[in-house]
């Protein structure tokens, strides 16, 4: 492992390397500030930009990007109490009244350091964890990955929902619909493409992410009359206070910050579950932890209840890493993102990862803290400035983020059909939007899509078309069991709702 | 039953399951491969029925939290302009190339969204798209195809 660190360091701290993550926590932050507009979306923006550079680069980019965007969601909740992504929600619980207080300084230098700490901690967690979990999964035959990707699509509907099971499960159908296109991959038949040469090769996943993300909240900002820069023209440059925190937070931080980096790590290691139930989990059970006191400042300014989600947020986005770099599995829409930009590489991330292309494994993990280490010593300090630049109006913003996705597809294929293609779907996505049909299972599901007929064939193939392979092994059963129990569970709580 | 959008999205879905599944059955897979467990149709025909489950599910049952959409706040006009605006960028990108059609798209869609203010039209449009061609053709090397600059001689 030391030697594995040692290369991950050697490819991390390149100017090159170094850079990239200033460059992506830079972006991130702005986008990650804007409500409506998340990772994904800011992720989605640098997919086209990834494919000059070599993919540890580029994933060290995409992974700046992340944690950026994570970043500048806490502070939007804290300074305006407008979380800029889901999992920033819980930050200003307490984020915002410390905020209105005088103390918004303080607030974000809070969250700036237990952040920090979340995402150093799970750093470390995922330091040790990965290398076992790669020797762990190499055990794992086709139906086991069936069964997991399986539970990964159900998870991912049954958490990004909010109650509407039934339409993310329609949207992971459309998704492996969308993958379907194209030639057959053993046996180079050719599917829904209706005789449309440029159909021949499937559809683009940078394109299929453009469109769903970024081009379609675009134009969803448009459509509600939505201004995210309105958040940035009310922050004052002058009424932040001081960003010192005293001994006795700095207690009470130490205290709040092991366990919630622990919550949000197992948390983000799950698939589907990610950085917003992690915070919110943390911040409920945080409440658990502490004194009668204590919580009774809860939701009016608490330490606790700041670092807590913010710990755990970060936490997450590390954990999520653990199936995608392990098993080649994402947990969620963003890792899912990362998986299609890395499979654009030629670089399938899975187990033998670990042994293939240990340059990336690593590299990825150590840019992760490099990252933590950024978003401290030049995010903190220069958020005021940052979010200035968010003051741009929408005017501007809007026709850049759509110039910014044609582009993208514009230079990987040159070809007017992709661009109408992207058009089209982002129309129906911004539709789609409006109903609360959500697009990360879509997403996941189009990025597994081919994985996840490659498994069912071999499973089938193997078994002799028998489907006993879902429970002829013990792990396959175990993994199909608990995505039933996902269901179930989603069920009662929607009977219960009613 | 209730009828509202969601639903409507929902039966379209069922529609297009529907023919999905139809065009998934039409594919033609190697005769000797016809009755092997598993062909280049298996796994659309189980899609196909999937999509036909969910949203057949969707319609039957009742919504529990009806969402409503207040059309008469939606910006439909400006949004159908954009969307117009970057299909005509999309079929003129490849014939006139990408600093020209870039440059006039950016121009309209500000001007489209209500900008007035026309020395930033031409700042954000003209000089940004000509340094981010620099950036992705001269920094990057990726390569970007512009018959008119070719035309002028500033690009090879």
């Amino acid at each position: 492992m030391i030697e594995g660190i040692l290369i991950g360091l050697k490819t991390a701290l390149t100017f090159q390397n170094i850079f990239m993550v200033m460059i992506g926590c830079f972006f991130g932050t702005i986008i990650g500030m804007l409500p409506g507009l998340g990772p994904m979306t800011a992720i989605a923006l640098m997919i086209p930009i990834t494919y000059g550079f070599d993919p540890a680069t580029g994933l060290i980019l995409m992974a700046g990007v992340y944690y950026g965007a994570v970043f500048g969601g806490s502070t939007s909740s804290i300074l305006l109490n407008a979380p800029g992504v889901p999992g920033t929600v819980a930050t200003s619980f307490d984020g915002y009244p410390m905020a209105q207080q005088g103390k918004a300084g303080k607030a974000l230098a809070i969250a700036a350091w237990s952040s920090f700490a979340g995402g150093t901690l799970a750093s470390i967690y995922l330091l040790f964890l990965a290398p076992s979990l790669s020797k762990v999964s190499l055990s794992f035959r086709s139906p086991d990955y069936f069964a997991l990707m399986i539970l990964g699509l159900t998870a991912i509907a049954a958490f990004s929902s909010k109650g509407q099971f039934i339409k993310a499960m329609m949207m992971v159908v459309l998704g492996l619909m969308l993958a379907s296109v194209g030639q057959d991959s053993l046996s180079d038949i050719t599917r829904f493409t209706f005789n449309n040469m440029n159909l021949t090769d499937g559809i683009s996943f940078v394109l299929v992410v453009m469109a769903t993300f970024a081009m379609s909240e675009a134009l969803t900002i448009i459509l509600k009359r939505n201004d995210p820069t309105e958040v940035a023209k009310k922050v004052s440059l002058t009424e932040l206070g001081s960003i010192k925190i005293n001994k006795e937070e700095r207690t009470k931080m130490l205290k709040t910050i092991p366990r919630s980096s622990i919550i949000g790590f197992l948390i983000g290691v799950l698939p589907g579950a990610g950085a917003t139930i992690a915070s919110f989990l943390s911040y409920g059970m945080e409440r658990n932890f502490v004194s009668d006191e204590e919580k009774k400042k809860f939701g009016k300014g608490s330490v606790h209840g700041l670092a807590a989600p913010e710990t755990a947020n970060n936490a997450a986005c590390s954990g999520a890493f653990v199936p995608l770099l392990t098993l080649g599995i994402p947990g969620s829409g963003t890792t899912a993102v990362m998986l299609g930009a890395l499979l654009g590489f030629g670089i399938q991330p899975g187990p033998r990862l670990y042994i293939t292309n240990p340059e990336i494994f690593w590299s990825v993990i150590m840019s992760m803290y490099i990252g933590m280490v950024i978003l401290l010593i030049l995010n903190l300090p220069l958020i005021p400035y940052i979010a200035r630049i968010l003051a741009v109006p929408k005017n501007y913003l809007i026709p850049l983020i759509l110039f910014f996705s044609i582009t993208g597809i514009y230079v990987m294929s040159f070809n007017n059909f992709d661009i109408y293609l992207m058009i089209g779907i982002a129309v129906v996505a911004t539709f789609m939007r409006l109903y609360d049909f959500p697009m990360p299972p879509l997403i996941l599901a189009f990025v597994l899509g081919g994985l996840m007929e490659e498994n069912l064939r071999r499973s089938l193939l193997i078994s002799n078309g028998s489907w006993e392979f879902l429970w002829e092994r013990t792990l396959t059963a175990c993994i199909l069991a608990t995505t039933i129990l996902i269901v179930l569970w989603h069920i009662y709580k929607t009977i219960v709702k009613k | 039953m209730n009828i509202n959008t969601t639903k409507i999205i929902s039966l379209l879905f069922f529609i297009f399951s529907a023919f999905y599944l139809y065009s998934a059955y039409q594919i033609r897979v190697f005769s000797f491969d016809e009755n092997t467990p598993f062909n280049a149709k298996t796994f659309p025909i189980y899609l196909g029925y999937a999509g036909l489950f969910f949203s057949g599910l969707k319609i039957i049952l009742p919504e529990l939290n009806t969402i409503k959409v207040d059309h008469k706040n939606l910006e439909y006009k400006k949004t159908a302009i954009l969307v117009l605006i970057a299909i005509i960028y999309g079929a003129t990108i490849l014939k006139v190339g990408y600093f020209l059609t870039t440059s006039l798209f950016l121009a309209s869609s500000y001007y489209a969204l209500g900008e007035r203010r026309w020395l930033w039209i031409f700042l954000l449009s003209f000089p940004f798209v000509a340094a981010f061609m620099y950036l992705l053709h001269g920094v990057l090397d990726i390569y970007l195809r512009d018959p008119f600059l070719k035309f002028l001689g500033v690009m090879g």
